[in-house]
């Protein structure tokens, strides 16, 4: 989330030297030598001489620095971080333009990325770069990871593609197995890799990936889970979350008077309420604009024979223009009685009011993760912005919050996927299921009854 | 693993698994173990020498444990299933402790009810989708169960975020840092332990073998493991741990094979052991009563020319059973060991002697358990790999979720797959 450097609190370069200089205790002081700290590092940080990160200015190309030196310090920033802004929200639709496969790619590597400036923060806090193995065995495990969730995903939605492919099936029926073996692999490297005089900063480590992994893969996969129910599901909701952060920016810029939390104080309720409440518009026009295109709603496709994917489809109900009634405060107010709405713009409000009200909450995680470590932004990727993570921390939350909507209220479970299971099982069960459902689908009429098929 | 392989060199320099000073580090020692035995047994081993004393104190507590073990065995699934839940939170409560301690956190506001919150939130989560599937009708008949089953995931992920949310309110100025440490230190807890138990309920429900085997041939590698390297050990295995010996590694590997022979013979006898444990609806309890499945029911085998010549006989008669139980105890003896040096890698980095003083002799119960959980995990992938495809109750139940024209296009392809595969006849289809 767009976050304005709180400058009370990062000490400049200056003021880091003048107390380094004078307080140079070998244990437990951190390194920035900032006051009042002792008591949060009892252990593990004594020798970490993470670097200052420079002001964020000193990163922005030659020529924007000259299309603005006439400017302010104060409005130099905020140009830079404006034109960065919408320099990224054009990337966003220009992605979005090339289709599901870029996004997927996109998405893969934003991951890696945001995988690399953690795991590098850990290293930095830990000081373990000559550690033995340990770049390997990180980026070992993320492999690993991927690959057990890539599999799960690849073996739901491309099922016809798998059937054909002879070691595809292989892969896929033993994925489980294949899986495990490999992260066993890398267990066994670890306990092999433990040396002597290291052995707590190695567990640090192994700990800090596996978290690390915990948050990002896991929960870019739920972007992609959530990108094959159709490319509205991960369109709205990541612009949304970027809309509350610009909204909350400028109605605190603006209006900004109470602070909202001591861990962020540029934070201010009026930017919370307003971007709340413009967020929730925001996000009503938005659903309503996009859920007219089947290239976003239709839940994306592999098609075999083309072997590319394809978004096309009958749109579901939910994308389906119906007419509610207005509550009669409403009428009375706006002189209609009913109004054409799509469900989905419902189902935006409840979106757009997580994202709003909880969202947040993935800030202020972010912003506690960077006091604690005493780390400015997670990396330099950005002129402006910091790093990756710094403007993904609050998407995290809510790819996982869509898909749980998902899967609680949208729809069941997967078609292909209970198929396949259905064709793996035994044939006497696969007998009793096929006389079960066909019991069950001539309660609902949907078969002709019994008496007409005996004939 | 059995030996406390640390307690040699944990008084020496111990520069290990610390770059950093451990001025602050005030970890109590852990006394001597003879002092947390009981008194009875004290004075009946007071004659003794101190060797043979521990060695008697270990071995009788053994002895305690696996009798235990076969009476809650006896008692039932129902029983099982309580004590390995509250196996999961003794193991939780330690490291969780041993968290506390290493990073003086007991003054921090909050961190203790966070913790056991989100111990909550997991188990509810986990238990649920077991529930879900394995109560199927249960859950279906009663009104307040189906919707939680409905929105079960919603509802178990909002009870996470509120603990999240707490989580960050709670951030204290001061305290930055050792609340994330306690943060991290927590989740990673529960990916172990949590995750692992319910892995091991799974199991269980498979059918009371594929709990009880694994188990035994991991408490058996760990014992011949050690009677081996008692006896004839010579050479070390690994530096992390000096005590192991290449002889114990090796010997208990071989009689681990051998003791999950034997033990999968005499129990794929049993119905009580190998049926499925399935929730009976209209008693309102568990039963195991089934007909065996294939891999419990004796099979002639042709042995290699090899073992022909060497014991006489031609074939064999075996339980199916009995060739996966070579592969579980070659997992349990190849790979649980690891499970115990990173237990004790982890014991060496953050100095300490045991997880607790739960058990007289042995420690505290995750020293009890620490192979034991790699061995749950493969278990678990073991069998659905290559034993039972997916649940088929849980299938339905998934089909029935369909919408209905989804339902019928399923259904017409199992159609298709049924009579290309001669289970349906073909006339059906002309009708």
């Amino acid at each position: 989330m767009i976050e304005t450097r709180p400058k009370g609190f990062v000490t400049s370069p200056a003021q880091d030297e003048r107390r380094r200089g004078g307080e140079k205790k070998p244990d437990g002081d951190d390194r920035l030598g900032l006051v009042g700290d002792a008591e949060g590092e009892c252990e593990g940080d004594t020798k970490a001489n993470t670097p200052d990160v420079p002001p964020s200015a000193d990163n922005t190309p030659e020529y924007l620095n000259k299309a603005l030196e006439g400017l302010s310090s104060r409005w130099r920033n905020w140009w830079i971080r404006g034109i960065l802004s919408l320099t990224m929200i054009s990337g966003f639709f220009l992605i979005i333009y090339l289709g599901p496969v870029m996004l997927i790619i996109v998405v893969m590597s934003v991951q890696i990325k945001c995988f690399q400036e953690i795991i590098t923060i850990g290293y930095r806090v830990y000081h373990s770069y000559e550690l033995p193995w340990f770049r390997t065995l990180s980026w070992y495990f993320l492999i690993c990871v991927n690959y057990f969730f890539y599999g799960e995903t690849v073996a739901d939605y491309f099922g016809a593609l798998v059937q054909r492919e002879e070691p595809l099936q292989f892969l896929v029926r033993y994925h489980r197995f294949i899986s495990f073996a490999l992260y066993l692999a890398g267990f066994c490297m670890f306990v092999l890799s433990l040396v002597k005089k290291h052995y707590r900063l190695q567990f640090y480590m192994f700990a800090w990936t596996h978290v690390t992994l915990l948050i990002v893969v896991t929960q870019s996969h739920l972007v992609i889970q959530n990108l094959f129910e159709g490319m509205i599901w991960f369109i709205v909701p990541i612009s949304i979350v970027i809309c509350n952060d610009i909204m909350a920016y400028l109605f605190g810029f603006f209006f900004g008077r109470t602070p909202l939390i001591k861990l962020s104080p540029k934070k201010t309720w009026e930017g919370f309420i307003g971007g709340f409440f413009s967020t929730v518009v925001f996000s009503f026009i938005f659903a309503y604009l996009l859920s007219q295109y089947q290239y976003f709603v239709c839940p994306v496709e592999y098609n075999s024979e083309t072997n590319r994917f394809a978004v096309e489809c009958q749109p579901p109900d939910l994308f389906i223009q119906q007419e509610y009634t207005l509550p009669a405060v409403v009428e009375n107010t706006i002189g209609q009685k009913t109004v054409h709405l799509y469900p989905f713009q419902i189902h935006s409000v409840a979106l757009s009011s997580f994202a709003s009200l909880i969202g947040p909450f993935g800030g202020f995680f972010a912003s506690g993760f960077k006091r604690a470590f005493k780390i400015k932004d997670f990396a330099d990727t950005i002129p402006g912005h910091g790093g990756i993570m710094d403007r993904f921390d609050c998407q995290y939350l809510m790819a996982t919050f869509t898909h749980v909507y998902i899967a609680s209220f949208i729809r069941g479970p997967n078609p292909s996927k209970v198929l396949q299971q259905l064709l793996v099982l035994q044939p006497e069960q696969q007998l009793s299921i096929f006389n079960t459902l066909r019991s069950h689908l001539r309660e609902r009429g949907i078969l002709p009854p019994a008496v007409l098929e005996a004939q | 693993m059995g030996q406390t392989d640390g307690s040699e060199t944990e008084g020496r320099a111990d520069r290990d698994g610390a770059s950093d000073t451990e001025g602050k580090q005030d970890v109590p020692e852990v006394p001597v173990p003879a002092d947390d035995t009981p008194e009875v047994l004290n004075k009946a081993l007071s004659g003794l020498s101190s060797r043979w004393k521990n060695w008697w104190v270990r071995g009788i507590l053994t002895l305690a444990m696996i009798s235990f073990f076969f009476f809650i065995i006896y008692l039932g699934p129902m029983v099982l299933m309580m004590i390995v839940l509250c196996v999961q939170i003794k193991c939780f409560h330690e490291i969780i402790t041993i968290g506390y301690s290493v990073y003086h956190s007991y003054h921090l506001p909050w961190f203790r009810t966070l913790s056991w919150y989100f111990l909550l939130c997991v188990n509810y989560f986990f238990y649920g989708e077991t529930v879900t599937d394995y109560f199927f009708t249960l859950v279906q008949r009663e009104e307040p169960l189906r919707i939680l089953s409905k929105y079960h995931r919603f509802i178990s992920f909002a009870l996470y975020l509120t603990g999240f949310c707490m989580f960050v309110l709670s951030l204290v100025k001061k305290h930055y840092r050792l609340q994330f440490y306690m943060f991290g230190w927590t989740h990673v807890t529960l990916l172990i332990i949590v995750t692992q138990s319910h892995l091991i309920i799974h199991n269980l429900f498979e059918g009371m073998i594929w709990f009880i085997v694994p188990i035994s041939c991991v408490i058996c590698n760990d014992i011949m493991a050690y009677m081996f390297g008692f006896f004839f050990g010579r050479t070390p295995l690994i530096k992390l741990s000096p005590k192991k010996t290449w002889e114990g590694f090796i010997g208990g590997f071989f009689a681990t094979i051998l003791f999950g022979i034997l033990l999968s013979y005499v129990m794929a006898g049993y119905r009580y052991f190998v049926c499925p444990v399935e929730f009976n609806n209209d008693s309102n309890s568990f039963t195991v009563y089934c007909e065996p499945s294939e891999l419990f029911q004796l099979q002639y085998y042709v042995l290699p020319s090899v073992l022909q010549s060497a014991t006489g006989w031609t074939t064999v008669r075996l339980y199916p059973f009995q060739i996966h139980s070579i592969a579980l105890s070659s997992f349990a003896s190849i790979m649980g060991p690891f499970g115990g040096f990173f237990a004790s890698g982890f014991k060496r980095a953050f100095k300490i002697k045991d997880f607790a003083n739960t058990i007289p002799g042995h420690g505290g119960i995750m020293d009890r358990f620490d192979c034991q959980y790699l061995m749950a995990t493969f278990v678990n992938v073991y069998i659905a790999s290559f034993i039972r495809g997916p649940n088929p109750s849980k299938v339905i139940q998934q089909l029935l979720a369909l919408r209905l024209d989804q339902q019928l296009h399923i259904f017409n392809s199992l159609k298709a797959h049924l009579i290309e595969k001669g289970l349906l006849p073909a006339v059906e289809e002309a009708a």
